[in-house]
């Protein structure tokens, strides 16, 4: 985990989307929703982490801004130092554009709708080899094609190798898709909500093959899930990081352990009460949030973004917005005022209602 | 509720002293296909109490949208239920629901038994707003339009929305979660006396989910209607579950008060699906994944269905199908070893409270 090493970093991101033809309030043309907003994150080589929130909060648009599938509207990408933006404007960039595009890879929720429903496995899996290796000679990428196929426990090879997507169940066509980005070499796979799709029987494999193979392949991973104990799964075992979204702003990050077993923020604490956790004891209970629903992202909440649902909320909270602040020696950081220490005038503050 | 009627005495013939809403017997269902026969129900036997939220849950292919369906007699073509389902109305006399006529089946569903179907959220019509599917579910069933209406506004602002801003929207101006809320609503709307929801939840996130169930809760109380909550997410509805039914391969292979399985699950498949479940208060190393693949409905292992993924299974498991016995008051497993899976298959959580079951 040296931060020499850094893969990926994200400076000061925000991206902005312009919504046309809004029927809730005729006076505007034009609503910008900020998916994004001013957030900074960098991703060492051979590290893990995992993105939570729920719909809406940004995080499938971090995701994508990460892997330079969607280009932020203010802040910077690197790749390796490298401002991936400008790599694809500059004639000279000191890594060519082809290639960061090759080393951040994605894989989908929906792996059927990713993968060619005319093309059998083999083929599939020969593209991106022809790209990465273009010398290898057809007998040679066949034994790579079948070796990375047993390598994920689709065995006999032979036989999957020559199927159509649609005759894999959902977890068969989601490794062929992880298959895929990993014979391009790439140094941070982008696993969108890969697993949420699989049976929850299934998951625990899915997500025990993937470190597996980011521990073989030396890659990074970037996860982005709704459920905070897959999240955790794969960010705990692999020493990595979660982080919390709530509307375009990460506002708590840090050790998977420390953001799980002790979490700092309200809407982390909410986003556990939400985990489905075995408990025969208990009744379901009373929402643990003031509002069910997630606020218009047009029209973001003043001050710090999750008062309106937040049962801490108070007066200042409506007024101003916390930054993220690590406390007593932890690795962790928050964006909540409760965080800030005793003397905060949000302790003086009138509860909201 | 329990007070006794003159349909009463049947039922008490049946079913001593239980107040059941719904009797399924030998429910099986088949498909003919080229491959062969396929029986996708194999004749589950199963009761809902009058009252009650029944969990059903199952992995992908175990059968339970089937069996979901079966209940309102709504198998589609050229699949073939067979057996007898008895739904008990709180006054009135006892319908045989897969015999019914086709105009009485109509009645029944939304105004007796209604459903949340899979996926049922993209079943809105995207160019009706809400109020129009409200408006077309009263005309169909001869209801009158202001008390109807008055119903949905009283069920939308119970499922935490504004009513008249939902109902005039278009399908696409709501969130998956608000979707799936009007939907209830709309399921609800006709005051059914059970409400069958397979996979409900399915495409929310997870906050959305637990929060819808925290409304279901309050639902059950408040139009005391009996709620069949069918899932794939056994964790999901631990909380909220009164019974659990685990489906294995078409078949029900455990039924019981939810605090009883969770105390004491006695099928090795119960307990490899407890154990399978990442669980965010669980040891990481503890988690495992159930072995093998649930079987083809063409090609069902003979013997136990579970036998070949089962720990505990024997030359008897292979031979010959044990039955669903009570293995404690109220509490059913089908397997001939139960009373080692405690053992063989240790749970990796913790049941809090003070040890007895409710």
């Amino acid at each position: 985990m040296s931060t020499d090493d850094t893969v990926l970093s994200m400076e000061d991101v925000s991206v902005e989307f312009e919504m046309e033809g809004n029927l809730i309030n005729p006076f505007s043309k034009t609503d910008t929703v900020q998916a994004v907003d001013s957030i900074s994150l960098d991703i060492p080589s051979n590290d893990v982490v995992a993105l939570v929130g729920e719909s809406g909060c940004g995080k499938t648009t971090l995701g994508k801004t990460a892997v330079a599938l969607q280009q932020p509207t203010a802040g910077s990408v690197k790749y390796r130092g490298q401002d991936i933006w400008e790599a694809r404007n500059s004639r000279n960039p000191s890594i060519p554009y082809e290639e960061i595009r090759q080393s951040l890879q994605i894989i989908h929720q929906d792996p059927g709708s990713s993968l060619n429903p005319n093309r059998r496995v083999r083929a599939i899996l020969s593209v991106p080899l022809k790209r990465t290796h273009p010398d290898l000679s057809a007998e040679d990428r066949e034994s790579r094609v079948l070796g990375m196929l047993e390598t994920v426990g689709m065995t006999p090879a032979h036989d999957y190798a020559g199927r159509y997507p649609h005759q894999l169940s959902g977890g068969e066509q989601q490794r062929v898709a992880l298959i895929r980005a990993l014979l391009m070499n790439p140094d941070l796979i982008l696993a969108d909500e890969a697993i949420s799709a699989l049976d929850v029987s299934l998951r625990v494999d899915m997500m025990d093959l993937m470190l597996d193979l980011q521990d073989q392949f030396d890659t990074s991973f970037l996860f982005i899930s709704h459920d905070l104990s897959n999240a955790r799964y794969l960010a705990e075992h692999s020493g990595g990081r979660i982080g919390v979204m709530y509307l375009g702003e990460i506002v708590e990050i840090g050790p998977a352990e420390e953001v799980v077993s002790n979490p700092k923020h309200p809407y982390t604490k909410v986003l556990k009460w939400a985990t489905p956790s075995i408990d025969f004891t208990s009744e379901v209970g009373e929402m643990p949030v003031r509002d069910i629903d997630i606020p218009d992202p047009v029209d973001p909440p003043s001050g710090c973004r999750f008062h309106t649902r937040c049962m801490e909320a108070r007066e200042v909270c409506r007024e101003q917005s916390p930054d993220p602040v690590t406390s007593d020696g932890r690795q962790q950081s928050a964006a909540c005022f409760r965080e800030y220490g005793d003397d905060h005038p949000y302790w003086e503050s009138q509860p909201l209602e | 509720m329990a007070e006794p009627d003159q349909h009463t005495v049947a039922r008490d013939q049946r079913d001593p002293g239980e107040d059941n809403v719904l009797e399924m017997r030998d429910i099986s269902v088949t498909f003919d296909m080229d491959r062969g026969v396929s029986r996708v129900i194999d004749n589950v036997d199963l009761d809902l109490k009058r009252g009650e939220i029944m969990g059903i849950v199952g992995e992908s292919g175990s059968g339970k949208s089937m069996l979901a369906a079966t209940m309102l007699d709504a198998v589609v073509d050229p699949g073939q239920a067979s057996g007898e389902i008895t739904y008990y109305p709180k006054d009135g006399e006892p319908i045989e629901v897969l015999d019914l006529p086709k105009d009485e089946l109509k009645r029944v569903r939304w105004e007796e038994i209604s459903m949340v179907f899979q996926g049922a959220m993209s079943s809105f019509n995207p160019t009706m707003k809400i109020r129009g599917h409200f408006k077309e579910t009263l005309d169909a069933h001869d209801v009158d339009r202001e008390a109807g209406f008055k119903n949905a506004y009283r069920l939308l602002s119970d499922l935490h929305m504004d009513p008249k801003r939902v109902l005039n929207s278009y399908p696409h101006e709501l969130s998956g979660g608000m979707k799936q809320r009007a939907l209830l609503a709309l399921s609800l709307l006709l005051e059914p006396e059970v409400l069958v929801m397979d996979e409900p939840t399915a495409a929310l996130d997870l906050l959305m989910q637990r929060s819808i169930l925290t409304l279901l809760e309050d639902i059950q109380e408040e139009y005391d209607v009996t709620l069949v909550f069918i899932t794939h997410d056994l964790p999901l509805v631990t909380k909220l579950a009164d019974r659990l039914a685990v489906l294995y391969a078409f078949e029900v292979v455990e039924l019981g008060p939810t605090r009883k399985i969770g105390e004491r699950a006695a099928h090795p498949y119960t307990r490899a699906l407890l154990k399978s479940t990442p669980n965010i208060d669980a040891p990481l190393e503890e988690m495992r994944p159930i072995e093998g693949e649930s079987p083809d409905p063409i090609n069902i292992p003979t013997g136990c269905s579970y036998h070949e993924r089962c720990p505990l299974a024997d030359e008897l498991c292979v031979e010959s199908d044990p039955g669903r016995e009570e293995i404690e008051p109220e509490h059913q497993a089908a397997c001939f070893h139960w009373e080692e899976s405690a053992e063989a298959i240790p749970l990796n959580y913790e049941i809090g409270g003070d040890g007895e079951g409710k």
